[in-house]
């Protein structure tokens, strides 16, 4: 692994994760594990048996009287206001009047046991008087709901343009949702305090937004509540806004019993409680060249949002963000609809909107390839951003574009992708079942929060008076690596080893007003305060050394737990102490804010984006085209962390991003019926990849050149873009499907299931 | 009779006089015994999250499996020794398989990791050396893990399984090995009182009598169904027969000409001598559940409750399988598709016990093929699963037995099709394809969550299809992964 000269021995290094051992030993506390107070109350949930309609009766005696029941909740119990919503008031936390999804949560039984309350929470009569409810994007479409209003980036030279291009091809893509299957479902557990005070245990990426909500649904102020969340065991986007209606019930229930509450979901009403990946219907209109050079793009989105707008609003317009992925689009309109259905509210869900708004583009590159009769990865490199071709739909240059070039071709030699695709052609010639694919294709991904607002970051770090750390600060764990990665910075600041930095659980108390650990930004952000915290403790402590040493502060060096000055030394735990002595403050908040960012959404101007992280894949599948069935071969990947903060931690989240995209784009299929009941609500119907579903041959290497931007220690976010590297996969099935008859566009639904590459082997044999 | 379960936790033998007869071995775990170290994804048995291992007395020998303990009745431990993550690094040191983990980076949220580290300690102790990749995906195929990829849990599996076997249970195993054997002995066991328990009759007389005195008791086998009618249905079942300890429900007896398999053998212990018929078959049993499902769940329970898409059914129905039954004194078999009335009803009767299935091994002129079609390749419910056994007959098919799972309420023949292809040249593939439209009439499949109606159509013929390109010696690949390859390959 390349390393960086300049930097001490923590950062850069591949450490373990800090819960490591913890994990595999099985200490590792989640919220579940937590030692219940006696007396601890449990919670579940009555839910809506209609996707839509008037609530006419809620008939709860028989859940009243139910064995173990201590009460029961509903939306008129709530203390405060009966809202669980982020922002705009659409969400409930307990339905009232109108359900607008099918198992929607209208009551809640607390209960002296688990079991007990999962039981009678099944035998209350929610009485509807039900309508058709509206389901699909069709039914939406048809229907005409918005949860918010149209958006468009609108461009008068693109029908001009197009009607001017060589070529045009139309057509519309679907891309399906996806469900989180974090591995442990939403929990909440409460502990009322004195007065009005609430704690509130949470598996949560938003611990800001939970206490305001918590505080809201109570009545009281936010500085009566305080939420922790020591780690997640995985969020994935599922717990930015999803956490915070079963904190808020659990709160409700610990305020009005004055006992613990305890609320984990069971699986499947995880599935059917909360929001997942939007899906999308983009129907496109494309002109281009000869070289299958774009000249005009026409790009209407239409999203499923659900019953309310929880985070649609970012995560669409990020799909219009990502919809040029690597590509000069000279003229392009990309308009889009945010439609309401009688589903549950779809959310936040790692890439957030990019890998749909990128998935319709790199569809509509296959096509253009397939229809010129070139070899896609060819007319994808004809169509990268450049030097001159270089801004965006939305008006921000892509400054560093001449990364993309070098990346892609290096990763096209490594993975030898001209050989093979000569060796897959000669295969597919010969084989009139199986046909093999093969694709290439790249990543760009822009790395900032598109509401101005939520970049920023606070910590607090403290040095006790034996050297000893404590490190707090507001992003939070779920298994990316977070809290070692700003141990590691913090570490590096001091001169101490990793070991000396205490990691402590994310809680309101100690760092406020944060934003979500989302937008991949949770080491760009909290790094930065948390080095900020360090530095001004360090400053101070330099002081301190340099008057003992004689020296200037500026002279003082931290390393290897010793700090050194003018030939003289002291151990850093007793220069510790000596400030103490000296009542020197040894605490500190650090505070950062992202610089230079100033999206204005209305104007559609301005830079949403600090820089972009760079990747790209290339897969190789096999095909039956008798079944659908699919096997990816090989992947090689090649992406760019910039000066990796930690190399092995990079690594796991590239991999374990494309594999969950490579779910999200084959195997894992969100099926509605009419009735807008969810019918994949468990594993046992809704299927992730597993390890064989992962090739054997799966080479990933880091891009390892600095940032560009003063981005901590120069690395890059990694959090999100390897989702998106999956669409090499989709791409390679395209290509394997588009051996049968080559010369026609592939039409190809995700995620590709055997069912969906059948239909697709299906049409292109001309036989749909 | 004992009045109590025993089996061994922590070095010590646990003895319980009552307990909830629907008390799973999760619960007991992570509430009475606040062990939370095991933890629950999804309380199905599909994540793996909270599997445990049992090691029981196979053979005179230790024998480690591995389990969902979300669905596993606590009653069905006796006679076992439970191991969970709690016990892998006993006094602070890291067993091999954890130290691989932590080198490797197989972790990142962690809260699969226990479960995913049992199921590898299992392997440490069970699997070939070196461990495979191949090897590695079967031993994984219970686990998801939604963080990593699974390949730095892959390298550190490979890295941990090889050589020999250094770990301190190993070290332990003759004490460990005595302690169990102390606790084997043969008598009945009821636990609770005639209106509510769990009993565990030890022979064929004493559950063919509690089975007749208590026809509204629930048979318990491995518990992979039946455990989620309790977490899931949250059914109360008042009585419960666990059928685990009875003798001679567990044995495999080979014929000349035929295999019997006692119903309570596992998935796991039936797939050498099912692979052994055809390499078809152990592709079906390798792809069956996954490794937990396969060491809890049996033949007989599977067959029993009756699972429209159960991929045993068909491939047995198509081998000319009978199912044997017994009801007090009184024995019957049958031609298992007779077994399979409608959705959700077999011609058992209450108090009656599926004793066994026997099968036909394939003959001189025999071809048999199985394919089993789903969205995931592992631990997937087929969206149709199809079976067949070819009579030849000098280039002709003079028999042909065709079933399906996935197409109709019940597993099931297609017998116009059979009819259609008797006869038929090997050939002429233009006979077939019109022998093959005759599947419209022999099924109506339904759409659902897993495939639509259409699809499944078109792959019931294309299965059936490809069966016959591969019998006729067609010179084209018509499978991803060749014959043997899914269980073989490296």
């Amino acid at each position: 692994m390349p390393r960086d000269a300049q930097a001490l021995s923590v950062v850069h290094e591949s450490l373990p994760h800090d819960s490591a051992t913890l994990h595999v030993t099985g200490q590792a506390t989640y919220v579940d594990d937590i030692p219940e107070p006696h007396g601890t109350l449990h919670i579940a949930l009555g839910l809506a048996p209609r996707a839509r309609g008037r609530i006419v009766a809620l008939d709860l005696a028989a859940v009243r009287s139910a064995e173990g029941v201590v009460c029961v909740i509903t939306g008129k119990d709530v203390p405060g206001k009966n809202d669980s919503s982020p922002h705009l008031g659409d969400e409930p936390m307990l339905a009232t009047s109108e359900v607008a999804f099918h198992n929607q949560a209208v009551f809640a039984v607390v209960a002296t046991t688990r079991k007990a309350a999962r039981l009678a929470a099944r035998l209350g009569r929610i009485e509807i008087e039900a309508e058709t409810p509206c389901v699909s994007i069709a039914d939406a479409r048809a229907e005409g709901g918005r949860v918010l209003p149209d958006y468009a980036w609108e461009n008068d030279h693109v029908a001009h343009a197009l009607s001017e291009a060589q070529h045009r091809l139309v057509g519309e893509i679907e891309i399906g949702g996806q469900e989180h299957f974090y591995l442990e479902g939403q929990v909440a557990f409460a502990l009322p305090g004195e007065g009005d005070e609430m704690f509130v245990h949470s598996s949560t990426q938003h611990p800001s937004e939970v206490q305001h909500i918590v505080a809201r649904v109570l009545g009281v102020a936010d500085h009566n509540v305080t939420i922790e969340c020591r780690r997640m065991g995985g969020g994935f986007g599922g717990k930015e806004s999803q956490a915070s209606q079963f904190a808020a019930i659990a709160a409700v229930a610990a305020k009005l019993t004055k006992y613990p509450c305890k609320l984990r979901l069971d699986r499947d009403d995880d599935f059917v409680l909360t929001g997942k990946r939007h899906d999308f219907r983009s129907a496109y209109q494309v002109g281009f060249d000869e070289e299958g050079r774009i000249r005009a793009l026409d790009l209407a989105l239409d999203a499923r949002c659900g019953y309310s707008a929880d985070l649609t609003l970012g995560v669409v317009d990020r799909a219009m963000f990502h919809s040029d992925n690597a590509y000069f689009l000279p003229e392009a309109q990309i308009s889009t609809r945010r439609l309401k259905t009688n589903t549950v509210s779809n959310t936040a869900y790692r890439g957030f909107g990019g890998p749909q708004g990128m998935l319709a583009t790199e569809c509509i590159l296959d096509a253009i390839a397939h229809q010129l009769g070139r070899d896609p990865l060819d007319v994808r490199k004809a169509n990268f951003y450049a030097p001159g071709r270089d801004r965006t739909p939305y008006g921000m240059p892509v400054a560093d574009c001449d990364i993309l070039l070098p990346l892609v071709e290096r990763l096209e030699t490594t993975s030898e992708y001209r050989a093979r695709r000569a060796e897959i052609a000669a295969f597919n010639a010969g084989s009139p079942i199986l046909k093999k694919g093969i694709a290439l294709t790249p990543v760009k991904f822009g790395i900032s929060f598109t509401l101005k607002h939520l970049n920023q970051a606070g910590a607090l770090v403290h040095v006790y008076s034996d050297g000893s750390v404590s490190l707090n600060h507001g992003g939070t764990e779920m298994g990316q690596g977070l809290y070692v990665k700003v141990a590691q910075i913090v570490a590096d600041v001091f001169g101490l080893p990793l070991a000396a930095v205490k990691i402590t659980a994310t809680n309101t108390s100690k760092v406020p007003n944060t934003g979500p650990t989302a937008a991949s930004s949770g080491s760009d952000l909290n790094g930065m305060a948390a080095k900020i915290a360090a530095e001004t403790i360090r400053e101070r402590m330099a002081a301190e050394a340099a008057r003992r040493f004689g020296c200037m502060p500026g002279d003082v060096v931290f390393e290897h737990g010793m700090v050194r000055g003018a030939g003289a030394e002291i151990a850093f735990g007793a220069l510790a102490k000596a400030c103490v002595l000296e009542r020197i403050s040894l605490s500190s908040t650090g505070f950062y804010s992202t610089p230079g960012i100033t999206w204005d959404r209305m104007k559609r101007t301005g830079r949403p984006f600090f820089y972009f992280a760079y990747g790209a894949a290339c897969s190789e599948v096999i095909i039956d085209t008798m079944t659908g069935e699919m096997k990816l071969l090989r992947a090689d990947i090649l992406h760019d962390c910039g000066q990796s903060l930690n190399p092995a931690i990079d690594i796991g989240q590239i991999e374990g991003g494309f594999v969950q995209g490579l779910g999200w784009l084959t195997t894992e299929e969100l099926v509605f019926d009419a009735e807008g009941r969810l019918r994949t609500h468990a594993p046992s119907t809704y299927k992730i990849p597993v390890a064989s579903d992962v090739p054997a041959d799966l080479r990933t290497a880091l891009w390892y050149e600095p940032n560009r931007e003063a981005a901590i220690h120069h690395s890059k976010a990694v959090g999100e873009p390897p989702v998106m590297l999956a669409i090499s996969v989709f791409s390679a099935v395209a290509d394997a499907v588009h051996a049968i008859r080559p010369g026609l566009p592939v039409s190809l639904r995700a995620p590709a299931t055997p069912e969906a590459i059948l239909d697709a082997c299906d049409a292109q044999k001309g036989l749909a | 009779m004992r009045r109590s379960l025993r089996f061994v936790f922590r070095g010590k033998v646990v003895e319980l006089n009552s307990f909830d007869p629907n008390l799973t071995l999760l619960e007991w775990l992570r509430e009475e015994r606040r062990a939370t170290g095991t933890k629950e994804g999804c309380n199905e048995g599909d994540c793996g999250a909270c599997t445990v291992a049992l090691a029981r007395l196979r053979d005179g020998r230790l024998h480690l499996q591995p389990v969902n303990a979300c669905i596993l009745l606590l009653g069905q431990i006796d006679g076992a020794e439970l191991i969970t993550i709690e016990d892998l690094s006993e006094g602070g040191v890291l067993h091999p398989i954890q130290q691989a983990m932590i080198e490797h980076h197989g972790s990142q949220c962690g809260f699969c990791t226990p479960g995913i580290v049992m199921s590898l300690f299992v392997a440490y102790h069970e699997a070939e050396r070196p461990l495979t990749r191949t090897a590695f995906d079967d031993v994984l195929s219970g686990n998801l893990c939604r963080c990593t990829g699974y390949r730095p849990i892959a390298d550190a599996a490979m890295s941990a399984i090889r050589g020999a076997i250094d770990d301190a249970f190993a070290a332990d195993s003759a004490a460990r090995q005595f302690r169990l054997e102390a606790l084997q002995e043969g008598s009945d066991i009821l636990i609770g009182h005639e209106a509510r328990f769990f009993a565990s009759p030890a022979t064929l007389e004493s559950l063919l009598d509690i089975a007749l005195r208590h026809p509204d008791a629930t048979l318990l086998a491995g518990g992979t169904d039946v455990g989620l009618w309790v977490t899931k249905k949250l059914s109360d079942l008042n009585k419960i027969i666990w059928l685990g300890r009875v003798r001679g429900l567990g044995g495999i007896e080979e014929t000349e000409t035929a295999l019997k398999i006692g119903a309570m053998v596992t998935h796991d212990a039936a797939m050498p001598a099912l692979a052994a018929l055809d390499p078809d078959l152990e592709t079906l049993m390798r792809r069956f559940g996954s490794r937990q499902v396969r060491a809890s769940g049996t033949v007989g329970g599977n067959l029993a409750n009756g699972s429209p898409i159960g991929d045993l059914a068909p491939a047995l129905i198509a081998l000319g399988a009978t199912i044997e039954l017994r009801k007090g004194g009184l024995m019957r078999s049958m031609p298992l598709e007779s077994f399979f009335l409608s959705y959700g009803k077999q011609a058992r009767e209450a108090g009656e016990i599926v004793t066994g299935i026997s099968i036909p091994k394939l003959k001189e002129g025999m071809a048999f093929r199985a394919f089993k079609i789903s969205k995931r390749f592992d631990e997937d419910i087929s969206a149709v699963m199809g079976a067949f056994r070819f009579t030849l007959d000098q280039g002709t098919i003079a028999e042909a037995r065709l079933a399906y799972g996935g197409m109709a309420g019940v597993p099931a023949r297609a017998r116009a099709t059979e009819a259609a292809l008797a006869g038929v040249a090997l050939d002429d593939p233009h006979a077939w394809t019109a022998a093959l439209k005759h599947l419209e009439e022999d099924f109506s499949p339904i759409s659902d969550m897993r495939a639509s109606a259409d699809y499944r159509r078109k792959v019931a013929r294309a299965i059936l299809g490809k069966a016959l390109l591969e019998v006729a010696g067609g010179a084209a690949s018509t499978r991803i992964i060749a014959r043997e390859g899914v269980v073989h390959a490296s």
